[in-house]
């Protein structure tokens, strides 16, 4: 995909992340929609996957360890082709397959269960384990919130990538700087993220990870990376796409109500209708 | 007492562990700096590059295994009972128990037999803590035995499975042409009508030697071992408990939440039962050798005998 593409791509899966949020009429928008383009960039550019085969034994991996965020999966699950885009509508409903945590068990294309934070870089680290006993090509690809850092399993999982050398293994943080209770900064900072990551042996590449260029290049740079695991430290929007969700801590797990929702979705056919015009 | 071959359950595990790594090439072990202690150290002796240990950090551990499993490896993640169930409780059940992951956990110095290292370290918790988890299959083995072909059946099962093993070596009690290990079934040790003793794990060697005794006291005590507390063999407990009337259960684990309070749960159901659970009594332990504290809290023979005379 061209990045007008993956723009247009990231704007619809924003709709479905509002749409979502909006008829559960709870979850977490905020961070799902400042991983939007991550999200986009990994499943329409980046991994090797079928959506026709979700548990080949070749593909790559993704495993959202900030798994609050499950609408931004969902939503780019569901446009990727993995189940209808219609079914976003049921997210957090009881007997729906859309649990407001990703359930490997149960969703197409997810590869690991997670919600608890700090959990998910773990099962992560072991699937680039199982590929380098196995000399399998797959790579594994992980979304951590800023605010999960502050867990310390993330650095036991750190530790242990860096030490066992998983080149094949992407750590991405998405640094929105907002976490429940206030800026991260303010609560406990993790800061410098770059250098906690750079001791643990990392690799690490800071970009905008709103900008498909930006992500693009990182990506790029962390295939061809050797010997050690990348870390993508990426500087996000929370709530991007949606003007008055932006930067307010307040839409971290929130639902918009009727009239925010049409004025969500306003914003985002808008949006993509400038987008088209390009 | 004749001379009783005695071997510790963890020294099974890291045998058996070894058996299996000839006959899998996914298995895969690891550990928390513990190979040592766990006796996984073996496995890393024959298979280096299958045993990963992670270092003390048990939280990543559970997670990293559920990782393995999820791209097709079958881990066995192995530390003390304490920190495997305890300190990554939360682990097991989101990263493992959760997806039903093809995890293995292997527990070692379970109960208060850890000894010298004193309370921090003797986990009489973690059955109970483990049986909560759905899907989660629960194995304490009685003897060497048992152990080896727990690991070997944990295998076999589809899904996660605790196994837990003690740092004492207790007698071999299993060694017979005949026995077969089933997931999920209890084993008559012996026939009695007076009363059932349900055992599970380091005292069922006991609680053979209490039901000797207790025949000169004019008591027939019939004794059943349950390797697999969950899923429990409700039939055999159940048949027992009506066939008895009386149910002793004996368990080096709180009387809190393990073998006991499982077999109160079948029986209140199905067959109401007067029980008396022996165990440690919602307390934590303490320092020592450990055959002096299993007499001080009352797991060995003569307590066991002296309770359950009472009892009948």
């Amino acid at each position: 995909m061209n990045k007008l593409e993956l723009m247009k791509t990231a704007n619809e899966i924003r709709k479905g992340i509002v749409t979502a949020v909006h008829s559960a009429k709870c979850g977490h928008p905020g961070g799902s929609l400042s991983a939007a383009d991550i999200y986009t960039y990994l499943y329409f550019e980046e991994m090797n996957i079928d959506s026709k085969e979700p548990k080949k034994a070749d593909r790559d991996r993704f495993v959202l360890s900030k798994g609050h965020t499950a609408p931004g999966l969902y939503s780019t699950l569901a446009h990727r082709g993995y189940f209808p885009v219609e079914d976003l509508q049921t997210l957090r409903h009881v007997g729906s397959y859309l649990q407001g945590h990703p359930d490997m068990k149960h969703i197409p294309g997810v590869d690991m269960s997670s919600g608890s934070l700090g959990q998910g870089i773990s099962a992560a680290v072991g699937m680039a384990l199982a590929a380098k006993l196995s000399n399998d090509d797959y790579r594994v690809y992980t979304l951590l919130g800023d605010g999960e850092i502050q867990e310390g399993q993330v650095w036991e999982a750190s530790m242990m990538a860096g030490f066992r050398k998983l080149d094949n293994l992407v750590v991405i943080v998405d640094n929105n700087n907002l976490q429940i209770d206030g800026a991260i900064d303010e609560i406990n900072s993790p800061y410098p993220i770059d250098k906690k990551f750079e001791a643990f042996n990392f690799h690490v590449i800071t970009i905008d990870g709103n900008d498909f260029d930006q992500i693009d290049a990182a990506f790029k740079e962390a295939r061809e990376t050797k010997g050690v695991p990348t870390a993508i430290i990426a500087k996000t929007v929370k709530g991007k796409g949606v003007s008055y969700m932006e930067n307010a801590v307040g839409w971290h797990g929130k639902a918009p109500n009727d009239e925010e929702y049409a004025i969500a979705i306003e914003e985002l056919e808008k949006a993509g209708e400038a987008l088209c015009q390009k | 007492m004749s001379e009783v071959k005695k071997i510790a359950t963890r020294d099974s595990y890291g045998n058996a562990l070894v058996e299996l790594g000839k006959e899998h090439e996914d298995v895969v072990v690891l550990d928390a700096d513990l190979a040592a202690a766990t006796k996984t150290g073996v496995f890393k002796k024959a298979f280096p590059e299958r045993h990963i240990d992670c270092g003390i950090a048990e939280s990543n551990m559970m997670g990293v295994a559920a990782g393995l499993a999820a791209a097709g490896k079958v881990p066995y993640a192995s530390s003390f009972a304490m920190f495997a169930a305890g300190r990554a409780f939360e682990q097991v059940r989101n990263s493992i128990g959760y997806p039903h992951l093809n995890v293995k956990i292997g527990a070692t110095h379970a109960g208060i037999s850890v000894g010298e290292d004193g309370a921090t370290h003797q986990c009489n918790e973690d059955i109970a803590l483990m049986r909560t988890i759905p899907g989660m299959v629960v194995i304490n083995p009685s003897d060497d035995v048992e152990a080896k072909a727990a690991v070997k059946a944990a295998y076999e099962h589809d899904g996660p499975v605790y196994m837990r093993f003690g740092r004492l070596a207790v007698p071999v009690i299993n060694d017979r042409p005949e026995y077969k290990f089933e997931l999920g079934k209890g084993v008559l040790l012996r026939e009695g009508k007076d009363v059932t003793i349900i055992a599970s794990g380091l005292p069922v060697a006991n609680c053979l030697e209490a039901a000797e005794k207790l025949v000169a006291d004019g008591i027939d005590a019939k004794v059943i071992n349950i390797h697999t507390i969950k899923p429990l063999d409700k039939e055999l407990v159940v048949a027992a408990a009506k066939e008895t009337g009386k149910v002793v259960t004996v368990e080096e684990h709180s009387v809190i939440g393990g073998l006991g309070s499982a077999v109160c749960d079948a029986l209140s159901e199905q067959a109401p039962t007067k029980v008396l659970k022996i165990g440690v009594n919602d307390v934590f332990g303490e320092s020592g050798p450990a055959l002096e504290l299993l007499k001080k809290y009352g797991l060995d023979t003569d307590s066991i005998y002296e309770k359950v005379k009472a009892f009948c």
